[in-house]
């Protein structure tokens, strides 16, 4: 092993830990003390930026498949140390190199976005300690460490999304986020247990000996439903990545976690966190391929396929800026796991890096929006904002095209590698998904035309003749720090697509090699793409909306679907009325349980206790020995009552009762001697 | 030559029932008192008999005899100082009055 | 064997400490406090000191010991091993601090502090005492004290849960005092750890064996012997399952933890339930090998009831102080689940030792940590009741804008009940799940229901409580004191320490672990034989 490459895994630790001990001096500080906190935020992750990119570059010169490991011990239990560590790999260092920067765009953004928050300094300890903690998951070589980060990023979700805890929606959205992952959770849990217990480790990389490197021997072990072990933890753990990359049946939460601030949404609900469980299945990989005989990869990518399809379905026809990109990035994390699932390691972790980009830049541009229009999120109620916020405008639109896949923009070339690896393992998924991509342009095309193209349709239109502050309602374009990131988030979205190639070099030291049917793909993919964006320009962009008030367009098209998808599919309906219900009746049926039956059966014992007693009481005591006692009582009583008679108190008396008997003695000496 | 102890004898069993007669029936408690003062000098006069007629060695009836009369005039003070405070409480020295010792 | 004494020293502290305190004056309640404060303090200092001097690779420590009643051979002994450490420890953290959570207390003073310091007596004779003798006075000492601070000072149904209390636990003692007393007839001995010898060795079954021989021959019944040994288990089971609370004999705590003063409930969900736990380890595990291994997939279901129904139990309820009692339940079915996954035999198991140590250190690092999560809660209970005087959870509701501490304390003490990585609750869990997953794979799996809904009663009540719209009513209400603080800072610290450094806790436990582990090394069929 490099001996390079071995110092820079030794000092892994510190890309997490730096930001870490920001939070917790972050932690102290008061309210006042703003600008000491964001100062201490990006001033923390600025260095692990660096030491991330160092890293990078460290690894970038190494030949195929460098990995550097280092392992310290927790602590011992039993006779078995129980062990953490770090790791320094191509996969590691790209994603520890994405996360830290794009978190750096994101964090500079918030000073501008949070500028008028009270908890301001709150804010960015919890942004702190989330980034941490994400880094933490990215350098972890060890699946407990790695669910110890993961476990963290979703408190400072749950925090985050609850930032404005005093909403109850916020309130609401903060705990079914953290209860539905925790769902995920447990499937992910049980995965490391069966790790542990089969593998006997959970280090995942030990000079041989770690948990993928024993992936070969896990398969051929007999797991659960007819796969092998490794089939069987891999579906465990994909349980997790299903919650926290918010996959069809567990998408749920991620739209509701809009809640929080836009710049977290752009970071943990787009960019890194919910790119975790695609990283986690990119990290886990050997593992999945071990499993190859077993259906999980098929499982894998049949759900990321449906969610790629139906949530682009539902981004149709939302109205909330913010909703639109939410579902938006459930189909991106669709694409990825379907990618993944085709055994597609480069095309899903490609797209992973891409998408963080341009959907963070997307977010944070949907965030200058809702600044820029006084923290308006209907799209209903914009329009025309490419007259008041250029460069907004031009970054966004540079989002859009990346997103819909047009080329040269990075989103094409990984949406390519993602479509042409489940051309390969699957042509209906392949088809699915390649609508999915149409449907994808089209509700980005829709949302360009609703937010930046016709008039402004926002306050100041409807009610503001007059007024007097009319314009003050009228949008503007943002302050440069919050503009700025996403222009240099936009660079990125543009040039990163071309690196593709390289990255598959780099991260599997060898090409995809699937060449036949990527012209099909390509082709089919730009198609789809420019589809989409046509039949966009001509249902929004012909004519564009007047009123805030008239019906989306595409309502009057597909009539009562718009409403199903508007409803999101009702899911959240299905949902509250059976899990939630039944979970609920389970409480209270318990509760009852407690109260009627064990609390029932320990009254009735404690009656019959009592009921003897009484029995005892009334019958033996009070009776029987009571009764004698106060007889007994009685006749002593009685007794003492007459002979107390004979006492007079009269002393005279007394006397002659003496003199009486002193006389009888004397009579009888008399006559007896 | 002289009087027989049994005279003697005699009074001061007479003088015992005189005083015996006066502790028990009257109701008057200075009365009572000097009831008990004569059953007292009825047995001191006993002891003052025996003596003369030699039925004890020495001295011993005497002492007794001056013994008896010294307590006497004691107990008769104590007994007087009861019935005034008795008298003070009650405002009678009726001895059937005075029954708190009634059991 | 007899150096300085100091378990004897932190044992009688505090009763030393009481004894001072009923020499003060009523109206002294300031002195009164403080020699209660200061009492406590030195027994944790003492108790700290046992701590950094402990070894764990030499067995039993600070042992003292000699004959007491020479004439049932009853010695006094006392002594720590990797079982009761961390318990003693316990005991010593939270007093000072039930003992500060009280320090505005008017009424009564003197009578609530000198009860106080008396059950801090009776805890520590718990964990210390090695001999049934004189532990069964200290385990009735917890109860009597606790009794009557639920009874007097308690809230409006204090009457029912107190007498509720002392009832349900008096009777469990007394089925254990039975079967102690047939085990004593048997062996003539009282000692945990010369019983426990003979336990595994198979004398005991033995000794069993002739006891029930000479009954059956003198009153001409018929007795099974093994019948006969199962109940003495069951009797000393009923016993601890109270205190513990498993499930169904768990009704009396959320009714004893919600009427209890803040103190009280600390006190009570810390560290009297441990000793129902310590129990197990102490008692049940070594004496009863056979008996435990014969029943124990019932006693497994009870754990697992106890982690299920205990949280969905939870779930239902709108009491706050109740909601936290109800997680005590859930929490110490965890550590039931991961004691009895030792007993269990897995012969599948490639390491199976090392296995039943992750259960086993899991489940005492998870009595601890409880401990420490639990009070916690409770304590922050009570500093809500006495700015609101309603525990009802649909009462509060958007209190973070007005106690920002408060929330976080709140929620850290929460995160830490729920298992939070990064926290202590999480280590523990883990353990127990780690260990047994691979022995009672099916029960195991199913208790992870219970961490679903740990989270979904745990985070609606701080939703109910910290979060949404502020309700108007508690608009002036003042954020933590400074004593306050001090309390949940100095459990946030324990929180925060085993939730990243556990290791000196576990390395505490993992001998005495291994120790226990040992007596169920052999296969079941060999450990009946040994009752033969």
């Amino acid at each position: 092993m490099d001996e390079h490459l071995y110092e820079l895994a030794k000092q892994q630790w510190l890309i997490p830990f730096i930001p870490l001990v920001a939070a917790a001096i972050q932690s102290l500080l008061n309210r006042r003390q703003r600008k000491l906190s964001a100062a201490l935020s990006i001033g923390a992750l600025s260095i692990s930026c660096v030491l991330a990119l160092r890293a990078f570059a460290g690894t970038l010169g190494e030949h195929e498949s460098a990995r550097a490991i280092s392992d310290f011990t927790w602590f011992t239990c039993g006779t078995t140390r129980l062990e953490l560590g770090f790791i320094l790999d191509p996969l590691t260092a790209t994603m520890a190199a994405m996360v830290a920067f794009v978190g750096l765009m994101i964090f500079i953004n918030a000073t501008g976005y949070m500028a008028e928050d009270e908890n301001f300094t709150r804010f960015f300890c919890f942004m702190s300690l989330f980034a941490a903690a994400m880094l933490g998951l990215v350098v972890a070589n060890n699946l407990l460490f790695f669910f110890i980060c993961w476990e963290l990023v979703g408190l400072c979700s749950y925090l985050l999304i609850g930032f404005w805890y005093f909403k109850p929606s916020a309130a609401a959205a903060m705990k079914k986020a953290f209860i539905t992952t925790r769902i995920g959770d447990i499937g992910f849990f049980i995965g490391i247990l069966m790790l542990y217990w089969h593998g006997g480790t959970l280090n995942l990389y030990d000079g041989g000996h770690g948990a993928l490197e024993q992936a070969g021997k896990l398969a051929t072990i007999t797991g659960w439903w007819g796969m092998s072990m490794a089939g069987t933890i891999a579906l465990m753990l994909f349980f997790g990545a299903m919650g926290k990359s918010a996959q069809f049946p567990l998408h749920v939460w991620l739209p509701d976690a809009m809640e929080g601030p836009t710049p977290v949404s752009a970071l943990i609900h787009a960019a890194t966190m919910v790119a975790a469980g695609v990283f986690m299945v990119g990290r886990m990989f050997p593992l999945f391929t071990a499993a190859a005989g077993d259906w999980v990869m098929d499982f894998v990518m049949w759900i990321g396929c449906i969610t790629a399809v139906f949530s682009a379905t539902i981004a149709v026809a939302q109205w909330d800026i913010k909703r639109v990109l939410a579902y938006s990035t459930c189909s991106q994390l669709g694409f990825m796991v379907m990618a993944l699932g085709a055994g597609g390691l480069v095309a899903g972790q490609f797209h992973l890096l891409t998408h963080a980009f341009f959907k963070a830049l997307l977010f944070l541009g949907s965030g200058c929006v809702i600044i820029g229009t006084h923290h308006e999120q209907d799209m209903r109620k914009m329009g025309g904002l490419k007259k008041y916020m250029p460069i907004t405008f031009w970054c966004y639109l540079i989002g859009m095209l990346a997103l819909a896949g047009v080329p040269p923009f990075a989103g094409f070339f990984s949406k390519d590698e993602v479509l042409l690896e489940t051309y390969h393992r699957s042509k209906w998924a392949w088809g699915l998904a390649t609508f999915a991509a149409f449907l994808t342009a089209f509700y980005m095309t829709r949302q360009m035309f609703m937010v930046f193209a016709g008039k402004w349709r926002g306050r100041e239109a409807e009610h503001g003749h007059g007024t007097g502050h009319g314009h003050h309602h009228e949008p503007h374009e943002v302050p440069w720090n919050m503009w700025l990131p996403i222009a240099v988030l936009s660079v990125f979205a543009i040039g990163l697509g071309f690196f593709g190639g390289k990255y598959a070099h780099y991260l599997g030291g060898e090409e995809t090699g699937l060449a036949e049917g990527k012209g099909l793909v390509m082709g089919l993919s730009v198609a789809v793409g420019a589809l989409g964006i046509v039949l966009g320009w001509v249902i929004y962009g012909r004519k564009t909306m007047e009123h805030a008030t008239d019906p989306d367009p595409l309502q009057a098209t597909i009539g009562g679907l718009f409403t199903v998808l508007n409803r999101k599919w009702y899911i959240d309906e299905i949902y509250e009325a059976t899990i939630i219900r039944f979970t609920a009746i389970c409480g209270t049926f318990f509760r009852l349980v407690d109260k009627a039956v064990v609390d029932g059966i320990l009254h009735a014992v404690a009656w019959t206790f009592w009921a003897i007693s009484q029995i005892v009481r009334w019958v033996g005591d009070e009776f029987l020995i009571n009764g004698g006692f106060d007889a007994g009582c009685g006749g002593v009583r009685g007794s003492g009552r007459i002979l107390a008679r004979l006492q007079s108190g009269r002393v005279q008396n007394y006397f002659r009762v003496l003199s009486l008997g002193a006389a009888v003695l004397l009579l009888i000496y008399f006559f007896t001697s | 030559m002289s009087v027989p102890l049994n005279y003697y004898l005699m009074l001061s069993a007479f003088l015992f029932a005189i005083g015996l007669c006066g502790a028990l029936s009257r109701k008057n408690a200075i009365i009572v008192l000097m009831g008990i003062e004569i059953m007292f000098n009825a047995g001191i006069l006993n002891l003052v008999a025996f003596w003369h007629y030699k039925l004890f060695a020495s001295l011993t009836a005497q002492m007794f005899a001056i013994f008896a009369v010294a307590i006497a005039a004691a107990e008769s003070a104590v007994g007087l100082a009861l019935v005034i405070a008795v008298y003070r409480h009650y405002k009678s020295v009726d001895v059937d009055e005075m029954k708190s010792l009634k059991g | 064997m007899n150096e300085f004494p100091y378990l004897s020293l932190i044992t009688f502290v505090p009763l030393l400490g009481a004894a001072i305190i009923l020499l003060l004056g009523k109206t002294n309640e300031r002195a009164i406090k403080s020699v209660a404060l200061l009492t406590s303090l030195i027994a944790l200092g003492l108790t700290v000191k046992v701590w950094l001097g402990f070894d764990p690779s030499k067995g039993l420590m600070f042992e003292e010991r000699f004959a007491w009643i020479p004439a049932i051979h009853v010695d006094y002994r006392l002594g720590v091993d990797g079982l009761s450490v961390a318990m003693v420890l316990l005991t010593a953290i939270i007093t000072p601090l039930a003992l500060l959570a009280h320090w505005k207390l008017d009424r009564d003073v003197k009578l609530f502090f000198f009860l106080f310091l008396l059950l801090q007596t009776g805890m520590f004779g718990v964990f210390t005492a090695l001999n049934f003798f004189h532990w069964f006075i200290f385990w009735e000492l917890g109860l009597i004290p606790m009794y009557f601070l639920i009874k007097i000072w308690g809230a409006e149904e204090r009457t029912y849960a107190s007498f509720k209390f002392f009832i349900y636990t008096l009777a469990g003692s007394v089925t254990m005092l039975l079967a102690f007393s047939f085990i004593y007839l048997a062996t003539n001995s009282f000692d945990f750890m010369e019983l426990r010898e003979r336990a595994s060795s198979g004398e005991l079954m033995r000794a069993i064996n002739v006891l029930v021989g000479d009954i059956s021959g003198r009153t001409g019944l018929h007795i099974n012997a093994a019948c006969f040994a199962s109940m003495l288990f069951w009797g000393v089971f009923l016993g601890f399952a109270i205190k513990v609370p498993i499930w169904p004999f768990h009704t009396w705590l959320p009714d004893a933890h919600t009427q209890a003063p803040t103190g009280g409930s600390m006190v009570l969900a810390a560290i009297l339930l441990k000793m129902g736990v310590y129990g197990f380890l102490r008692v049940v595990l070594p004496i009863f090998p056979v008996q435990v291994a014969a029943h124990l997939n019932l006693l497994l279901f009870l754990a697992l009831a106890s982690i299920v129904f205990g949280a969905y139990a939870a779930m239902a309820q709108t009491d706050f102080k109740r909601l936290v009692a109800y997680s005590s339940v859930n929490h110490m079915g965890y550590a039931m689940l991961g004691i009895f996954a030792v007993v269990a035999s897995a012969t599948n198991v490639a390491d199976v030792v090392n296995e039943k140590a992750a259960a086993l250190n899991g489940a005492m690092l998870q009595m601890f940590n409880h401990g420490i999560s639990s009070a916690a809660l409770f304590f922050m209970v009570g500093v809500i009741y006495e700015r609101t005087h309603t525990r009802n959870l649909a009462e509060y509701g958007g209190l973070r804008k007005i106690m920002p501490i408060y929330a976080g304390v709140l929620g850290i003490s929460m995160f830490s009940s729920l298992g939070l990585p990064g926290l202590n609750g999480f280590v523990g869990e883990f353990l127990i799940f780690k260990g047994a997953f691979p022995i009672v794979t099916t029960v195991t799996l199913l208790a992870t229901i219970g961490l679903v809904i740990t989270a979904i009663f745990l985070l609606s009540m701080i939703q109910k409580v910290c979060f949404g719209p502020l309700n108007e009513k508690w608009k002036a209400l003042p954020d933590m004191t400074g004593r306050e603080l001090l309390i949940g800072a100095a459990l946030m610290f324990f929180m925060f320490w085993i939730g990243i450094y556990p290791s000196p806790l576990v390395h505490a436990s993992n001998q005495a672990a291994l120790g226990l582990i040992k007596v169920f090394e052999g296969a079941p069929e060999t450990m009946m034989a040994l009752g033969r």
